[in-house]
């Protein structure tokens, strides 16, 4: 039996882990990430002359779960055509056996690093904003996402916000064709995502009836219980109300310090009203979640909190300062003329 | 035996033949699990025990023995480690037991028909990563024996990728295969094997595609034997041939 050398041995790990592409119509460029189920290369669409992302499992099983999973992703997201959301352009199988799926290539960062580089307050609110129009629209679709997390957003480098990896979603309703099958319980604990942060929880990726998938902070009570059944949009709902709270902590360089980053009860109501333990104690879309941070950022108040009379007073100062100033200035100086003309 | 021909997979894995009450099946399982790990333990030996050689010969067969005898496989919980860790702390308290007992001698009885090249395994030694002249922490003894491991897995792929191409009569395939991916050389490229070979660079392409397709399917297959469950086989799959992620 033939001595591997240190070098063959690396070399044989490298290139039995390349995706096989022969056949394809894609060129491999580099690998840029891995996931829970497989890995994603840049490859060259040779067709088009164009680059994309070739999502790829890790095992040539085609009829593993993983590999129906994979083409359930793909699926998914041929039915979520948004702005919002990363465009599937193919699907199949490589002559490794593996199966593949290609998608748009977007340059950009996940939203755990480029949020490092975003320090107002408003501008990390309109991200937010941005994710709840692409979540709502897949809601409004019949899926849901079920494992939002900020290392599952991307920003991109023109500024496109981008809800990713939507391995874990779930159809909740049929529009058109076959039904759609949660898959079998399957693997327990996938590789941490790559680009989270450091000390980013793992993705539990189980699903099927009774069992549990997603990642623990961003997964909903019920769906950490493995309450499938019960899943509804409000799962979603807790998840954003969990990357809100994500969003809305200080830059490490601003802890302490800013007033600006001081907690603001309105959007802490918001926060605990979106991720409340009890599905009927939160937003019951995900519009009206949107609704009340569009509200805050207009500095209105939100439905989310009843406000003590004194802040309401004080919001309306604030909101409409220079009026008020001129009417008191006309107040104080009428009152001082009839003061002069009576003594 | 030392390539440890291909266990028929009328079980999932070698773990579930183990258990069987067949003794043929069972024979057949130890096979395969001494074909992958007889040299990863025999330098685990060497080096974690600091055992001379005729010593580590002795008590790499007899823990293969031992583990038949008593039926340490069958006492394995997957949901608690991976096989190759638990064999791992089954040879250190097998070694450290036979050193109470010193019964060293009585070892080795069941399996002495098996004839080991110990004397390629010591010449591999020489060459490896880890300094045994010092004392190897027990994270770095950890990743030496899963690299042990890894090696021999892909030998045993490698020569089972032979025989599948000469069954094929596609020798070139196999030549062209050990000439870039095997040899290490890193000026080798696809032109000049294509020269060397007098045929054109898409043949040399495509015949390297087949063998890393067939390798990687192969050690694969023996893989899923190794392992007691499809989560774990997954998980040791992305193990050996997923780079970490970055």
């Amino acid at each position: 039996m033939k001595f591997l050398s240190d070098r063959a041995l690396e070399r044989l790990r490298q290139s039995a882990d390349l995706p096989d592409l022969v056949g394809t119509r894609y060129q491999l460029l580099e690998r840029v990430a891995r996931g829970g189920m497989g890995v994603v290369y840049a490859a060259l669409d040779e067709t088009l002359g164009r680059r994309v992302a070739l999502k790829v499992l890790d095992v040539p099983i085609a009829d593993s779960d993983f590999a129906r999973r994979l083409n359930r992703e793909a699926r998914v997201l041929a039915r979520l055509e948004h702005p919002g959301i990363v465009p599937v352009h193919d699907v199949g199988t490589l002559a490794d056996g593996r199966v593949f799926y290609t998608m748009k290539f977007v340059e950009g960062q996940g939203l755990d690093k480029h949020v490092e580089a975003v320090a107002s307050l408003p501008d990390r609110l309109r991200l937010f904003l941005r994710i709840c129009d692409a979540v709502a629209f897949a809601h409004a679709q019949g899926v849901l996402h079920r494992d939002l997390k900020p290392a599952n957003v991307m920003v991109g480098a023109f500024g496109e916000v981008l809800v990713m990896d939507w391995g874990l979603a779930k159809i909740l309703r049929e529009a058109t064709e076959e039904p759609e099958e949660d898959p079998e319980v399957t693997i327990i604990r996938a590789s941490a995502t790559e680009g989270s942060a450091a000390g980013e929880t793992q993705t539990l990726q189980v699903t099927g009836q009774g069992t549990v998938l997603g990642t623990p902070g961003y997964m909903s009570p019920e769906q950490a219980r493995g309450d499938i059944a019960q899943l509804d949009q409000r799962s979603d709902i807790f998840s954003l109300g969990a990357l809100l709270r994500f969003l809305c902590a200080p830059p490490a360089s601003e802890t302490g310090s800013s007033a600006k980053w001081r907690r603001d009860k309105s959007l802490e109501a918001i926060c605990a009203k979106a991720a409340a333990n009890n599905p009927g104690s939160r937003y019951s879309n995900v519009s009206e979640l949107s609704a009340d941070v569009s509200r805050y950022l207009d500095g209105l108040p939100v439905s989310a909190r009843k406000e003590p009379i004194f802040e309401k007073v004080a919001r309306f100062y604030r909101r409409h300062t220079i009026p008020i100033l001129l009417i008191a200035a006309y107040l104080v100086a009428r009152t001082l003329i009839l003061l002069f003309f009576h003594r | 035996m030392e390539n440890g021909s291909k266990f028929p997979l009328t079980r999932w894995s070698v773990i579930d033949a183990a258990r069987s009450p067949d003794p043929d099946e069972q024979g057949r399982a130890l096979d395969a699990l001494f074909a992958a790990y007889w040299k990863p333990i025999y330098k685990y030996v060497r080096l974690r025990w600091n055992r001379p050689v005729d010593d580590a010969q002795d008590l790499t067969q007899g823990f293969f023995a031992e583990l038949l005898e008593r039926g340490l496989l069958s006492k394995y919980n997957p949901a608690k480690s991976r096989l190759r860790t638990y064999l791992r702390l089954c040879v250190d308290s097998f070694v450290m037991n036979e050193e109470k007992a010193a019964r060293r001698q009585k070892r080795g009885g069941n399996v002495a028909h098996v004839a080991l090249d110990f004397q390629a395994a010591e010449g591999e030694l020489a060459g490896a990563t880890i300094d045994a002249a010092s004392i190897p922490s027990p994270e770095s003894l950890e990743e030496f024996f899963e690299k042990e491991w890894v090696r021999s897995l892909f030998a045993l792929a490698v020569e089972d990728l032979r025989k599948f191409c000469q069954e094929r009569e596609r020798e070139r395939t196999f030549r062209l295969f050990e000439d870039y991916d095997l040899s290490g050389d890193p000026d080798v490229s696809y032109e000049k094997l294509a020269a060397a070979y007098a045929i054109p660079v898409t043949d040399v392409t495509n015949a390297l595609s087949f063998a890393r397709r067939e390798f990687r399917r192969i050690a694969l297959e023996r893989l899923r034997e190794l392992c007691a469950s499809e989560e774990e086989f997954h998980r040791e799959a992305r193990a050996v041939f997923g780079s970490d992620p970055q």
